[in-house]
């Protein structure tokens, strides 16, 4: 079994970030552990359901039902998790401010996942603010071991004082690994139960709710102090360099890592001081004070935006340092970039620059290595998988839409179908936001008509999507008589996140039966005209669709859904498997003389197709080819054959 | 503890999304751990599955937590699943002491499936990585993980061919042991074969 549960204190092992967080959790002796899947977050609530029996855990139908089941569990006295990437922070945000207000009983910790760089996110959002927004206190693990310690420290820091605790880790930690020494696991011993009959105001017996506001709001923010006050004397915050440097670097989270490494690279360990802070709100004032008072420089070397920067700047107004004695430097000064994520070459072209170095910001090796004045190396689109069911799906939009010639047009939503916006996805996609909100745009567009709107309004979702945030759109639709064909792109899981399961499967987090919500009831009930077909029929499908957008069919104008259902080609229960041996009769396929604009491998673009320009001819890629068949239809000379497996 | 020839010591193992990065790093990176050195593994999946470039830092020291990114033109070896990711890899982390064990076989990106993007000849590319690097290994991982049955054994090859290379300290029981760990006894087979195949590709001399 995994060492994450039988692991002996003491013992070092190797774990990414989210399993150091999954460790502290296990060693806090959480209860439930409630999240929605989305990177880099996934791996938390994934793993707690694979190793433990002892915890509940349930991917939520949302972020914000996800903080609501962690909080109830911490109503009734357990400990428990909620997880989220950083735009579910925003999605939960409703709620985590009434949680703030009212408090908690049982620890409660929120693992908020932000993706600087938006490596895997179509935002480069950033939780920290929010911190400050809720008034509650955070903490944000520098390293692998503190991503342990820190969360299992988390739950005691809450139940102190009665209050959520936010941890904030970032891409690179969470996805990163390294070394991590265990500690003890505490054996379950909580009970669930829901004291309501005690005193309005007393944290542990009372009902748990904000009002009365005033008084609540200020005891939240007596628990504040108290939790800067703990955070003056915490091991997170720590120190390294010279008693008086010449440069204080001031950073947090994974950047410390970057900060220490570049300051050892460039030599100047003598000259320049490492202020890491772990308890990042409220900012500990006497740590940050004291080492301001021995320096006359300062930089910040944090992301996204500059919120350790600010804080600071406004602890140093307030206390009785002499501020024209001291110079900071940091994203207000532009000497580190206000977007995208921080490495080594941006800490090393701010120290250079401050601290004028000779060497400057590029590395001695670039200057003379042959390699970097290469002739450019052509760039690798991401593109949907080989057999991948949203390629068909687009396909078929696309040209149905240029079929209908109205310039019909595509809102976009959060999945693997993102992608829909790229060369890839034939571009069908005009609009991508947040989760759900193709729909309400849709919803939108659909009543445009009054201003002479004539175009054809298509919206796309995942499965998981539909459940997640698409239904109140649809229904706002549906019911505001707005007119647009919703496509759901039903794969049968979470796709892009690693097939977690959803509302729609006929299993639980844990894989065990559950009953499913069927999507084409749900939106029929609603009122929508449905549809289901196979994305891999392309003539159905195209058929269907223009004729939704068409509005030939009953009930004319109206919200259609067309649900196209086609499991992933990397699920499961597909992965290593192939409906099709696909091959190219290299007789039939007469290449760029045949007037189809070699549409496999020029339009189609599957990976799983080579275009060989020596012999003017499509070929199929053994080693990434599927077996879907798609291409065999879209090739007009039946070059392209299918045959069945038996 | 064995001394490492650089401390830290970078590596970088590159591909394409669905090549099997992320095991392979984690394998070498659990070798090196279970040896006692610090090890940190940087890497970003999601989005970057879906046929985009892929790239793993491996960062190894017998005494520091390194960062999870390598600072440009500072690896010491770039383990490659596919030619054209090794060009890209070198132009941002190469230097002329830097060694190569280069998968052979090309994934083409969606470009150059659709016409609009030429893609290097294999001659042109092994050309150009053995001018930049201080060593290199070539060879079809890929054919060879056919051979065994599956194209996805080409992961491990390549890790086996790193171990042979003698650079780093990877020991052959402790990759059966972590195996086991992980796979039923027919995966666990597979595997060691996969291993021995790619380390019986470098030439030690």
């Amino acid at each position: 079994m995994s060492p994450l549960t039988r692991g002996n204190p003491g013992e070092t092992h190797l774990m990414m970030g989210n399993e150091a967080i999954v460790r502290g959790a296990l060693e806090a002796g959480i209860s439930v552990a409630a999240g929605y899947p989305g990177t880099p977050s996934s791996e938390i609530i994934e793993t707690l359901a694979k190793i433990s029996d002892d915890i509940y855990t349930e991917w939520s139908v949302n972020e914000k039902v996800a903080l609501e089941v962690a909080a109830a569990a911490s109503f009734a006295g357990l400990r428990s998790l909620a997880v989220m990437k950083q735009p579910g922070v925003n999605v939960a945000a409703d709620f985590l401010m009434h949680l703030a207000l009212s408090g908690v009983r049982g620890g409660m910790v929120i693992v908020a996942a932000d993706d600087p760089g938006a490596l895997s996110s179509i935002n480069e959002g950033e939780t920290r603010l929010y911190a400050k927004l809720m008034e509650i206190p955070m903490l944000e693990p520098g390293n692998f071991q503190e991503a342990r310690e820190m969360t299992c420290w988390a739950f005691e820091l809450s139940e102190t004082l009665n209050m959520p605790v936010l941890l904030r880790t970032v891409t690179r930690l969470s996805h990163a690994s390294g070394r991590v020494t265990l500690g003890k696991l505490p054996i379950p011993d909580r009970k669930a139960f829901f004291r309501f009959d005690g005193d309005m105001l007393d944290p542990m017996e009372g009902p748990i709710m904000t009002p009365p506001v005033g008084i609540k709001h200020q005891s939240q923010q007596k628990k504040l102090q108290q939790a800067a006050k703990l955070f003056e004397e915490s091991p997170f915050n720590t120190y390294e360099g010279p008693e008086s440097p010449e440069l204080l670097i001031i950073t947090t989270s994974i950047c410390d890592l970057y900060s220490k490494e570049v300051v050892a690279l460039l030599g100047v360990k003598d000259r320049v001081g490492v202020l890491k802070l772990g308890t990042t709100w409220p900012l500990p004032a006497q740590p940050v004070l004291s080492r301001l008072a021995t320096t006359r420089n300062v930089l910040f070397v944090e992301e996204v935006q500059p919120f350790i920067e600010e804080a600071v700047k406004v602890l140093a107004a307030g206390s009785q340092l002499d501020l024209s004695s001291l110079t900071f430097y940091g994203k207000y000064s532009r000497h580190i970039p206000m977007a995208g994520e921080m490495n080594p070459e941006r800490v090393t072209a701010a120290l250079s620059t401050i601290l004028r170095l000779e060497s400057g910001p590029v590395s001695p090796v670039s200057k003379n290595y042959p390699g970097t004045s290469l002739p450019p190396i052509p760039p690798r689109e991401i593109s949907f998988c080989p057999g991948c069911p949203h390629r068909a799906s687009f396909f078929s939009i696309n040209t149905v839409l240029q079929l209908d010639n109205r310039q019909g047009f595509t809102c976009g939503d959060i999945g693997c179908y993102s992608m829909g916006m790229l060369p890839g996805g034939f571009f069908t996609l005009k609009t991508l936001h947040s989760m759900g909100s193709g729909s309400g745009l849709a919803s939108g567009f659909g009543k445009l008509d009054k201003f002479g709107m004539d175009q054809p309004v298509v919206a796309v979702c995942g499965d998981s999507t539909f459940f997640h945030s698409a239904m109140p759109p649809l229904v706002n639709a549906i019911h505001n008589r707005s007119a647009f064909t919703l496509v759901i792109l039903d794969n049968s899981g979470t796709a892009m996140t690693g097939f977690q399961p959803h509302p729609g499967l006929p299993v639980d987090t844990k894989g065990n039966q559950a009953p499913p919500i069927d999507i084409e009831r749900v939106c029929r009930a609603m009122g929508a005209t449905t549809r289901t077909c196979d994305p891999f029929d392309l003539k159905a499908t195209q058929k269907q669709l223009l004729e939704f957008i068409n509005g030939k069919e009953e009930n004319q104008g109206g919200v259609k859904v067309l649900i196209l259902k086609q499991a992933c080609a990397l699920s499961p229960k597909k992965r290593h498997t192939q409906s099709f041996e696909v091959a190219v009769d290299p007789d039939r396929c007469i290449g760029e003389a045949c007037g189809c604009n070699r549409i496999c491998t020029r339009v189609f673009a599957c990976p799983g197709l080579i275009w060989d320009a020596e012999n003017n001819r499509a070929t199929i890629n053994d080693v990434l080819c599927a077996g879907c068949g798609v291409c065999a239809s879209v090739c007009p000379q039946n070059a392209i054959q299918r045959k069945e497996f038996p | 503890m064995i001394a490492l020839n650089h401390d830290p010591y970078n590596l970088i193992i590159t591909g394409v999304g669905g090549q099997g990065n992320v095991i392979s790093s984690r394998m070498i990176g659990n070798m090196l751990s279970a040896r006692g050195f610090q090890v940190t593994i940087g890497e970003t999946f999601g989005a970057s599955q879906r046929g985009g470039a892929v790239m793993s830092h491996v960062r190894i020291s017998s005494t520091t937590t390194l960062s999870p990114q390598i600072p440009e033109h500072q690896a010491h070896m770039v383990v490659s699943l596919e030619p054209m990711e090794t060009l890209r890899v070198l132009e941002s982390y190469g230097n002329p002491d830097v060694g190569v064990i280069c998968n052979t076989r090309p994934t083409h990106p969606i470009g150059v499936i659709s016409g609009r993007l030429s893609y290097p000849s294999m001659e042109e590319m092994e050309k150009t990585i053995t001018r930049l690097s201080a060593r290199s290994w070539f060879f079809d991982a890929t054919a060879m993980a056919t051979k065994i049955g599956d194209p996805i054994f080409a992961n491990i090859i390549m890790a086996g061919a790193l171990a042979g290379t003698g650079e780093l300290p990877l020991d052959r029981n402790v990759f059966e042991e972590t195996l086991k760990s992980k796979f039923p006894p027919n995966k666990v087979a597979l595997n060691l074969e996969a291993y021995d195949k790619g380390y019986g590709m470098i030439n030690r001399d």
